[in-house]
C-alpha cells in the first residue's frame, strides 16, 4: 500500500459517512429551525437563508420624479443608471451596473429602491409558533395587506397530555402481564407450555390490521370507543407476543442454580418473580418498556382507530395529522406541531440509546 | 427440584385432571375478565366526575397500573392458599393465563373473526353470505389492484432492498470510521419519530411554490437552482407511478438506521484472524465484502429483510398522511382503511386484511422453524 492509498482510504470513508449523515440530518434541520421563523418568513424564503449568503439589500430610496428618472410619463419608461426600461420591468426589478433596482409601490407615488448585494443571514427567530400551537387559544394574524385571520389554536398541550395517558399505561399493562406469562413459561412446568408458546411465538408477526374492525365491534356493544381503556387494552393485546417472547428469551437465561437455592430456603414461585427475577430482568424490561413506548407514541393509526371519535382524547399524531389535513400550507405550525410530537420521542431515544437500540432490534418482528 | 418442575400430571385421577382443566381456565380468564371489570368501572367512575385532565391522566396511569398488580397478587395468594399439589398444577395458570387470554382476544379470536366476516357482504355478521366473493372483488378492483402493484413493485421490490443495502453501507462505513458512534446516532436517529412526523418532515422537503415564486422546500430549491422546474414531488402524476418513490425515500430515511444497527453489530462479530488472513493474502477490500463479509453477515441479512419486508406490506401512516392514496399511491392498508372505515363495507375490508395475513404466513412459518431449531423446549 501507497501512503497515498493509506490516507486516501479513510478519507473517502468519513467522507462517504458525512455525506450520509447529512442528508439524514439535514430535513431535521430544516424541520427545526423553520419551527422557530415567523409564517411570512417561512413561506417566502427557504429555512436555509437564515446562513450567511448573497442577496441584495435596499440601500437607498430615490424619488424617481424628483431625480428625473421617468422620461416617458404616457408610456410609463423610465431611464435609470444608463438603462432604459419600462414600470412592469422595473417592478419585477432588473440589474443594472452591478446593482439591482426596483420599483416599489404604484406607479404615481412609488419609489425606486436601489438594491445592493450583500452577505446576509436570516437570522429572525420568536417562540410564538410554539406558543400558537401548543395552547388552545385562537390565534389572529394579520396579513400583508392589513386583513385578519383568525386560526384556531391546536392545544397541543392537551394532546401531550392524552398522549402520555395512553403510552405509560400501554407500556407498563402489556410489560407487567408479559413478565408473569415469560416466567410461566421459562420456570414452570404445566401441560400445554409448548403448544402455547408456539401460539405466542407465530402471533409475533400477525398484522393488526386483522384486529381491527373485530376489536371496533367488541367495543361497540362495551360502548368503549374512543375511551382510554379501549387504546390501552388494544395495545397490550398487540404488544404482548413480543413482551412475552422478548422477556422469555431473557428470563430463561438467567442461572438455574439462583432458583434452586431459592426454592430450597422456601421460597414461592410468586416471591422469587416479584424479589428476584423482576429485579434482574430490568435490562429486558427496560428495553422493551422503550421500544413499546415509543412504539404507542408514534402510533396513528390505532389512535385514529379507537379514540378517532374523541375529540378531546387526540393523541399528538392525530393532531398533527389533521394540522396536516386542515392547514397543510401553514408550515409555521406544521414544522412547530411536528417538532413538538418529536421532543420526547428524540429525548427518550438520545438518553436511553442503549435500551433503546437493544429493544429495536429485538423487536424487529412486530406485527 | 421436583416443585420446580410441578407434579406429575399423569398421576392424577381424571377427575381432578378435569377439575384442574376447568380452574386453569377459569384462572386465565377471570384475571383479565375482573381486571377488566375493575378498570371500566374507575373508568365510568373518572368520565362521569368531569375531573381536570391532568388529574384523570395520574389517576388512570395509577389505576391501570396498579389494578393489574393487585388482581395478580390476589390470585397468587387464593391459589397458595390450595394444597401443594393443587398449587403446582394451578400456579402456573395465574402466571400465563391472562397472558395468553389477552392473546386470544385481541389476536387469535379477531384473525379468525375476520375470516368469518371477509365472508359476508358489507354489513359483515349481520348481513348476507357472500362466500369469495369479496375475494374476487379483492383481486378486480383497480384499486386494489394498484396497491398490490404498489406494495409489491415499490415497497417490497424497490424499499425493501434499498434500505438494506443503504444500511449496509452506512454499517461498513461507519465501522471504520472514528465518528462511528455519532454517526450512527444521527442515521438511527429517524427511528424515533413518528411516520406522521417524518411525512410532516419530507412534506416540507418536497414543498413547492409556483415557478416565480422562490422555493422554500429544500428539494425544489435544488431542483430550480439546477435550471430545472419545481414539481409537486409525490402528486406528480406526469411521472406515474414513479412518483411512489418520493414515498419510498421517506421510508428508507426512516428505516436505514434500523438496518444499519443490526448490521453493525453483526459486522463486529466477524472474527479480525479471517479478515487478516484474507488481507495478509492479497483479497481486495471489495473482494473481503463480497467473499467474507456478506456469507457471514447472511443470517442478518434474512433477518432484515424479513422485517422490512413485513413493514412495507403494512405501510400506512406515510401514504395516508402524504397522499392519502391519492395520485397512484394506494396501498393495502389504506385500502383496507379506507374499505373498513370510511365505506364501512366490513366484508371487503376484512378480506383485504386477510390477504394480508396470508402474506405474512411464510415468515410466521419461518420464525416457528427457527424457533423449533433453537429452543430446546
Amino acid at each position: 500500500m501507497t501512503r497515498l492509498q493509506r490516507i486516501r482510504g479513510p478519507l473517502l470513508v468519513n467522507l462517504a459517512l458525512a455525506l450520509i449523515v447529512l442528508i439524514w440530518t439535514v430535513p431535521i434541520i430544516g424541520l427545526l429551525v423553520s419551527s422557530f421563523r415567523d409564517r411570512l418568513s417561512i413561506q417566502t424564503t427557504g429555512w436555509w437563508t437564515i446562513f450567511p449568503h448573497r442577496a441584495y439589500v435596499a440601500s437607498e430610496q430615490l424619488d424617481p420624479r424628483a431625480e428625473g428618472l421617468v422620461v416617458d410619463e404616457e408610456n410609463r419608461v423610465i431611464e435609470i443608471f444608463g438603462t432604459r426600461t419600462t414600470f412592469d420591468e422595473l417592478r419585477q426589478g432588473i440589474e443594472a451596473g452591478g446593482r439591482r433596482v426596483q420599483w416599489v409601490g404604484n406607479w404615481r407615488i412609488g419609489k425606486v429602491e436601489v438594491q445592493e448585494r450583500q452577505w446576509v443571514t436570516n437570522w429572525k427567530f420568536s417562540l410564538d409558533n410554539y406558543r400558537q400551537v401548543l395552547s388552545g387559544k385562537e390565534f389572529v394574524y394579520t396579513r400583508a395587506d392589513g386583513t385578519q385571520e383568525t386560526i384556531p389554536g391546536d392545544n397541543m398541550w392537551s394532546a401531550i397530555f392524552n398522549s402520555i395517558a395512553v403510552a405509560v399505561p400501554s407500556t407498563i399493562i402489556p410489560i407487567l402481564i408479559a413478565a408473569f406469562a415469560a416466567y410461566g413459561f421459562a420456570w414452570m412446568k404445566f401441560p400445554g407450555r409448548r403448544p402455547l408458546f408456539i401460539l405466542v411465538v407465530a402471533l409475533l408477526v400477525v398484522p393488526l390490521q386483522i384486529a381491527l374492525v373485530p376489536l371496533l365491534q367488541f367495543y361497540r356493544g362495551l360502548q368503549l370507543n374512543g375511551t382510554y381503556l379501549a387504546i390501552w387494552l388494544a395495545h397490550t393485546g398487540f404488544g404482548l407476543p413480543l413482551a412475552t417472547y422478548l422477556l422469555f428469551n431473557y428470563i430463561s437465561t438467567l442461572p438455574r442454580e439462583m432458583l434452586e437455592s431459592a426454592f430450597i430456603d422456601g421460597a414461592s414461585h410468586f416471591t422469587i418473580f416479584m424479589k428476584m427475577i423482576l429485579p434482574l430482568s430490568v435490562p429486558a424490561l427496560a428495553s422493551f418498556a422503550i421500544f413499546q413506548f415509543l412504539w404507542v407514541w408514534n402510533d396513528y393509526l390505532c389512535a385514529l382507530i379507537f379514540l378517532g371519535g374523541n375529540k378531546d382524547m387526540m393523541v399528538v399524531t392525530m393532531r398533527l395529522a389533521n394540522i396536516v389535513g386542515d392547514r397543510g400550507q401553514d408550515w409555521h405550525l406544521l414544522t412547530a406541531g411536528a417538532f413538538v410530537t418529536m421532543v420526547l420521542p428524540l429525548a427518550v431515544f438520545f438518553g436511553l440509546q442503549r435500551y433503546f437500540v437493544r429493544g429495536m432490534m429485538a423487536g424487529s418482528v412486530k406485527g | 427440584m421436583d416443585y420446580l418442575l410441578g407434579a406429575e400430571e399423569r398421576k392424577a385421577s381424571p377427575l381432578a385432571r378435569l377439575t384442574a382443566f376447568i380452574l386453569r381456565l377459569a384462572l386465565a380468564v377471570l384475571i383479565p375478565l375482573i381486571a377488566f371489570f375493575v378498570l371500566y368501572q374507575g373508568f365510568l367512575f373518572l368520565r362521569a366526575g368531569n375531573a381536570p385532565k391532568g388529574l384523570i391522566t395520574i389517576v388512570a396511569i395509577i389505576w391501570g397500573v396498579g389494578g393489574v398488580a393487585v388482581l395478580y397478587w390476589i390470585f397468587n395468594w387464593l391459589v397458595e392458599m390450595l394444597p401443594d399439589q393443587w398449587v403446582a398444577r394451578l400456579q402456573p395458570f395465574v402466571f400465563i393465563g391472562p397472558a395468553m387470554a389477552i392473546l386470544a382476544w385481541y389476536l387469535a379470536v379477531p384473525t379468525v373473526r375476520s375470516f368469518i366476516i371477509s365472508l359476508f357482504d358489507r354489513d359483515g355478521l349481520g348481513g348476507a353470505f357472500v362466500g369469495l366473493r369479496n375475494y374476487i372483488e379483492v383481486f378486480k378492483n383497480r384499486q386494489m389492484l394498484e396497491a398490490f402493484r404498489n406494495n409489491i413493485l415499490f415497497w417490497m421490490g424497490i424499499a425493501t432492498p434499498l434500505t438494506v443495502a443503504f444500511g449496509l453501507l452506512a454499517a461498513v462505513l461507519a465501522d471504520r470510521s472514528r465518528w462511528e458512534r455519532i454517526a450512527k446516532s444521527l442515521i438511527f436517529m429517524p427511528m424515533a419519530i413518528s411516520f406522521v412526523g417524518a411525512s410532516v418532515i419530507w412534506n416540507f422537503m418536497y414543498e413547492v411554490k409556483p415557478v416565480d415564486a422562490p422555493q422554500i422546500g429544500l428539494l425544489n430549491a435544488v431542483v430550480t437552482g439546477l435550471g430545472g422546474q419545481p414539481h409537486a414531488f409525490t402528486a406528480w402524476t406526469a411521472i406515474a407511478p414513479f412518483n411512489n418513490l418520493f414515498l419510498v425515500i421517506i421510508v428508507l430515511w426512516l428505516q436505514a438506521g434500523y438496518s444499519m444497527t443490526l448490521f453493525s453489530a453483526a459486522l463486529k462479530g466477524i472474527p479480525e484472524e479471517i479478515m487478516e488472513a484474507a488481507r495478509v493474502d492479497g483479497a481486495t477490500e471489495i473482494q473481503i465484502f463480497f467473499k467474507i463479509m456478506i456469507p457471514y453477515i447472511m443470517p442478518t441479512i434474512i433477518t432484515v429483510t424479513t422485517t422490512i419486508v413485513i413493514f412495507t406490506l403494512k405501510i400506512f401512516d406515510v401514504v395516508w398522511v402524504m397522499t392519502g392514496g391519492q395520485f397512484g399511491t394506494e396501498v393495502i392498508a389504506t385500502q383496507f382503511y379506507r374499505t373498513s372505515f370510511n365505506a364501512r363495507n366490513v366484508g371487503l375490508g376484512s378480506a383485504i386484511a386477510i390477504v394480508l395475513f396470508v402474506a405474512v404466513i411464510p415468515v410466521m412459518i419461518y420464525n416457528l422453524r427457527q424457533f423449533r431449531e433453537v429452543e430446546a423446549f
